[in-house]
């Protein structure tokens, strides 16, 4: 089949590839940009491991084509962090709550919860629930992964601990 | 990985609908791609054309002439996020909370639920429940249809193989009308097993409820309105108990589900009675708060 040249941007640098239209952006990312934090689960929308933020909002890259995202802002997990640090708050949150597991997940979920505390200041555990109930976990159970993002979004709002 | 396919970009409905027409049945139109995608990875669909319509962009809704205008385009989170959906046809907002996933509702479009045509689908059951139109083009010009007509079966709508749906227009909500959005479901974010979409309108004076229109999805090939007979055991009423309970009873004696491994007819049948019940009780008091001017 005959290739597209397309560029993509993603986490802040643009990457020019050759694609199939039927590239998927999860193989693209994936496959072609060696992303290992963008996930195949399932291919059809539900589990959630391919989530990448589509200028800002959470979308399955499964459900892309390469070509439909020109000229739009991409951010996997991998583009969180700031330049000079290890790590993203909300990896932190993750690590020290121990909601992560093997990890298959993590991504996909710490992306899913940092559009919801960008949207809603004070979610509370149910809308936690609510917005991460299109990312599936088989290891934790989910109990950890709400606190991790409780406590984010606790963090993000300047006091240190609950309130 | 799907089968290959070239891939078309309109930037307008006029050129969505050329291209729509020179590709015939071996083109397929790409909306949000929450339903068709799947289907191209799972190899179910293999077109040779792809005809995406995205860069056309939607309209934000609006209200003209006692309606509220969508472009099929309309993302079911933009009905979330849209403020004169909510005071307009708040049922909306109700249902497309309850739609698939916080991704499904950030790609999925109306008028690709519509065209999708699932006999659970949340868009569907609600656009009818709001007796509303559906605008298609094609070569041939425009064409309005009713949502009754358009909703034809399994997956199947009205629409003609060159039609191209642009457009869904709503009658906005009256002084005096609740409405309801219910549904089961067995996981959240799944299809739902039974849903139920409810308005009712109640007198001035909001003592007697004057209309009722109720539309139950996931019972039959399509979502079904409850007849006017079958409701008659509480319009003119006041919304007592019984008079609700009565017209649950009668929902669930009309349909006839089936039965497969979500849930047996009888269950489905069940849960007809009782969101029926629930969604004509939620409805009429929030008709009866909207009349007598409380707000909800
Ligand atoms: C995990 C998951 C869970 C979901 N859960 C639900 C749910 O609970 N309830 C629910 O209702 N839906 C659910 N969906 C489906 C979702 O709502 C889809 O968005 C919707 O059914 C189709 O809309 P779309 O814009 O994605 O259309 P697409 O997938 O792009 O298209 C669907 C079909 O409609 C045709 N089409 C699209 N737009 C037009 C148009 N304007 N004119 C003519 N033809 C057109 C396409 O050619 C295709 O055949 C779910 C999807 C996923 C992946
Ligand atoms: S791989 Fe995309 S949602 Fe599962
Ligand atoms: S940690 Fe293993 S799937 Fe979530």
């Amino acid at each position: 089949m005959t290739k597209t040249q397309v560029q993509l941007r993603v986490n802040g640098r643009t990457h020019e590839l050759w694609v199939g239209t039927n590239r998927l952006l999860l193989d693209a990312l994936h496959d072609d940009l060696g992303m290992a934090d963008v996930r195949y689960g399932c291919g059809e929308g539900v589990c959630g491991t391919c989530t990448i933020l589509l200028d800002g909002e959470p979308v399955s890259a499964c459900l892309l084509f390469a070509v439909q995202v020109e000229g739009r802002e991409i951010t996997t997990l991998t583009g969180l962090p700031a330049a000079d640090a290890e790590s993203h708050p909300i990896q932190d949150c993750f690590l020290q709550a121990g909601a992560a597991q093997c990890g298959f997940c993590t991504p996909g979920m710490m992306l899913t919860a940092l559009a919801l505390v960008e949207r809603t200041e004070r979610p509370t555990r149910e809308d936690i629930r609510y917005e991460l109930v299109g990312n599936l976990c088989r290891c934790t159970g989910y109990t950890k992964i709400v606190d991790a993002v409780e406590e984010y979004a606790c963090r993000r709002r300047g006091n240190g601990s609950h309130d | 990985m799907t089968g290959a396919f070239e891939y078309q970009l309109a930037d307008s409905w006029e050129e969505a609908v050329e291209l729509h027409r020179i590709w015939g049945e071996d083109g397929k139109i790409l909306a949000g791609g929450q339903s068709l995608v799947p289907m191209l990875n799972l190899r179910l669909v293999q077109p040779a054309g792809l005809i995406d319509i995205n860069p056309i962009g939607a309209v934000e809704p609006r209200v003209a002439d006692d309606r509220l205008v969508l472009s099929a385009l309309t993302r079911h989170q933009d009905l979330l996020r849209s403020p004169l959906v909510r005071e307009h046809c708040p049922i909306l907002a109700e249902g497309a909370a309850q739609i698939g996933n916080v991704r499904v509702r950030a790609r999925g479009t109306v008028g690709g639920s519509m065209c999708h045509a699932d006999p659970s689908g949340e868009i569907p059951c609600m656009v009818l429940a709001l007796d509303g139109q559906l605008i298609a083009h094609s070569p041939r010009g425009q064409r309005v249809i009713d949502a009754e007509r358009f909703l034809r079966s399994y997956l199947t709508t009205d629409l003609a193989e060159d039609e191209l749906l642009t457009e869904i227009r709503l009658p906005i909500r009256k002084h005096g009308q609740g409405w309801a959005f219910l549904e089961t479901v067995r996981r959240y974010s799944d299809f739902a097993t039974v849903e139920v979409a409810a308005t009712a309108t109640l007198s001035s004076d909001a003592h007697t409820v004057t209309a009722l229109r109720v539309v139950v999805g996931g019972v039959a090939d399509r979502p079904l309105i409850l007849s006017d007979e079958l409701l008659s055991a509480a319009v003119g009423g006041t919304g007592r108990d019984d008079e609700l309970r009565a017209v649950g009873a009668a929902a669930a004696a009309t349909v006839s589900p089936e039965s497969d491994v979500h849930a047996s007819a009888d269950y489905r049948r069940r849960l007809t009675e009782v969101l029926t019940y629930r969604a004509l009780g939620k409805a009429i008091e929030r008709g009866r708060a909207e009349s007598k001017g409380a707000g909800v």
